[in-house]
């Protein structure tokens, strides 16, 4: 999954505020967050596992009831435990789409959805049964039980019976964790859809950098139970380093780039970033002039002093070195290449190579990536 | 042809004390289940004492404390006009109280295995505590539900000491089958005894079959 080929959406929706002023305590685990959350769109709560993602998605549903502290959606109080208020969760407008789906075996694909459809109390219901219906492919599957669903429409299923309840915020827990990648490519174009669809702001929990480059616009970065960044995803996911370290294992540089041409014989589309333009396999759904957001792996980048010729490596950007890290207790070191408009990209080589080719901080550089290894669609 | 009278009443019996079991029991598995009280272990402990005392032993206290001296004895006699002991509805009182953890661990263990993510995804979906207990507990649990009634009815067709402490031996009243059954080996009259005996016998194992075969996870052992 080394493309994310996220378009970076535009809002009809208005931005909706989440305040969210919540502690909680655990044996060994402190959540404390204090934020005013403007929501639009997919919202990614991004960090490691333990980091509190989950348990924050659960104190907003209202699902952990020793939660202290106060939130508010939009203006309406949700909880503020200095005045003993609690809105219980079946009051929260909010729809949950949990991690192992929870649909009731007990009822049929049509009775998951019906339990959902029955119970919003609001006279006029803006998310129509058919319009879901239509959004997630279920029309096939209603009369099916459950029990004997791929991991995949189980995982559509829920979301679907999740907008039935005409949520105003669709919280979503891990959603593909549970599934391979099968199954994730076959869920993501629907869930990229979501906010635009229905018109409601979501937040997105995942500890995948690739889903969450994909999906989110927006990303809050949730480290030991506090807020270590929060921005556009670009920036807070090139800067996870700086804000705190321990949030993704795996070096890599998130390049938000445009669709600028769609080359239909060789099956490749040319974006471009800041005036340099490189081919990735084609995205088909995208028209030109659409943003995009890419997972570039640093391993899946070299670097050269000179311009390359007779090399099957295609996309060759022009850049400044300008740094290289390395620690002496392993191989490798990680040189860091500005491309322009403001984007560093990381490049997993040797020291050794280092050393060989010389390479010092200021020096102009090519950054080599592979076309091929954007390959495999997340 | 013996008289089927003992029969009948322990069927009725049984029934009754069924459906108010269930009535009574099943909120008190939920809560069980559910409560993090400093009570429970000991609500948990008089649930089960059933399973542990000789009838005799629980057959003597009712006697004391539903007979005509006690509160409970006396208040029924001047509601209703009649006696709580020695009568039917001294024996239902006796049954509820006997087969009990029949009815409640089964459903408490079954209550247990749903865990919270169940009743949270059906708050998820706007269904109230009470809404989600009828629309998604109780089918859930359907299986426990009828383990334990199944179980409750049959081990209140096979009491006998309590019945013979409360309820005595009065035919239409309180002469159940096992004590039909006693009264005619204490006759020397055993081609009935062997008639209500073989009955009561294959009454039992076809339910016993019909739970294992049917029914499954069922537990009915004090843990």
């Amino acid at each position: 999954m080394h493309l994310s080929g996220g378009t970076v959406s535009s809002h009809a929706n208005p931005p909706v505020e989440l305040l969210l002023q919540v502690r909680i305590t655990y044996p060994g685990f402190k959540l404390d967050v204090d934020h005013r959350v403007l929501l639009q769109g997919i919202t990614g709560l991004f960090g490691a596992s333990g980091g509190g993602k989950s348990t924050l998605l659960r104190i907003i549903a209202g699902f952990e009831k020793t939660a202290r502290g106060k939130i508010s959606f939009d203006g309406d109080a949700w909880q503020d435990s200095s005045r003993r208020q609690f809105l219980p969760s079946h009051r929260r407008p909010v729809g949950f789409v949990f991690q192992d789906t929870r649909l009731f075996d007990h009822l049929d694909v049509a009775g998951n959805l019906a339990f959902a459809a029955q119970r919003h109390k609001l006279k006029q219901s803006s998310i129509g049964q058919q319009e879901v219906l239509s959004a997630f492919d279920l029309q096939g599957l209603l009369s099916r039980r459950v029990t004997g669903l791929s991991g995949g429409e189980r995982q559509r299923i829920a979301i679907a019976r999740t907008l039935l309840t005409q949520p105003r915020i669709l919280l979503l827990d891990e959603p593909l964790a549970a599934l391979d990648r099968g199954r994730k490519s076959e869920i993501l174009p629907y869930l990229e859809s979501l906010p635009q669809r229905f018109g409601i702001p979501v937040i997105y929990v995942s500890h995948s950098v690739d889903e969450v480059a994909r999906l989110c616009d927006r990303v809050i970065a949730l480290q030991d139970g506090h807020i270590a960044a929060v921005g556009g995803a670009a920036d807070v996911l090139n800067h996870l380093d700086e804000h705190a370290t321990r949030l993704s294992t795996e070096l890599f540089t998130v390049l938000e780039a445009k669709v600028i041409e769609q080359l239909t014989d060789v099956q490749l589309t040319r974006l471009d970033h800041a005036g340099q333009t490189f081919v990735v396999p084609m995205l088909t759904h995208l028209p030109n002039g659409t943003d995009v957001r890419l997972n570039v792996r640093a391993s899946d980048v070299a670097i050269a002093t000179e311009a390359p010729r007779n090399l099957s490596f295609r996309n060759v950007l022009r850049g400044t070195l300008s740094g290289i890290e390395s620690r002496p207790d392993s191989p490798f070191a990680t040189a860091l290449v500005d491309i322009g408009g403001g984007t560093t990209v990381r490049a997993q080589l040797t020291r050794h190579a280092v050393a060989e080719l010389n390479l010092r901080a200021g020096m102009p550089v090519f950054a080599l990536l592979k076309t091929a290894s954007f390959d495999r669609q997340s | 042809m013996p008289d089927l009278g003992p029969l009948w009443l322990s069927l009725t019996l049984a029934g009754v004390t069924t459906v108010i079991l269930l009535l009574l029991g099943t909120p008190l598995a939920w809560w069980l289940s559910g409560t993090r009280s400093r009570l429970k272990p000991a609500i948990e402990a008089v649930t089960a004492l059933p399973l542990v005392l000789p009838p005799t032993v629980i057959g003597f206290y009712f006697l004391i404390a539903l007979g005509p001296a006690s509160p409970i004895g006396s208040f029924w006699m001047k509601v209703t006009g009649d006696a709580l002991t020695f009568s039917f509805s001294g024996l239902v009182v006796a049954s509820i109280i006997y087969s009990l953890p029949f009815t409640v661990q089964p459903l408490q263990s079954a209550f247990e295995s749903l865990g919270r993510s169940p009743l949270e995804a059906a708050a998820s979906l706007r269904a109230s505590p009470l809404d989600t207990f009828f629309s998604v507990v109780i089918p859930m649990s359907k299986r426990s539900f009828i383990a334990a009634a199944v179980l409750t009815f049959a081990h209140t067709i096979g009491e006998f000491g309590i019945v013979l402490m409360v309820g005595g031996n009065i035919p239409g009243k309180t002469k159940v089958i096992s004590i039909a059954i006693y009264e005619h080996v204490e006759t020397l009259n055993y081609a009935d005894a062997h008639l209500l005996s073989a009955s009561l016998l294959i009454f039992s194992f076809a339910v016993l079959f019909v739970v294992y075969a049917f029914v499954r996870g069922h537990r009915v052992i004090a843990r």
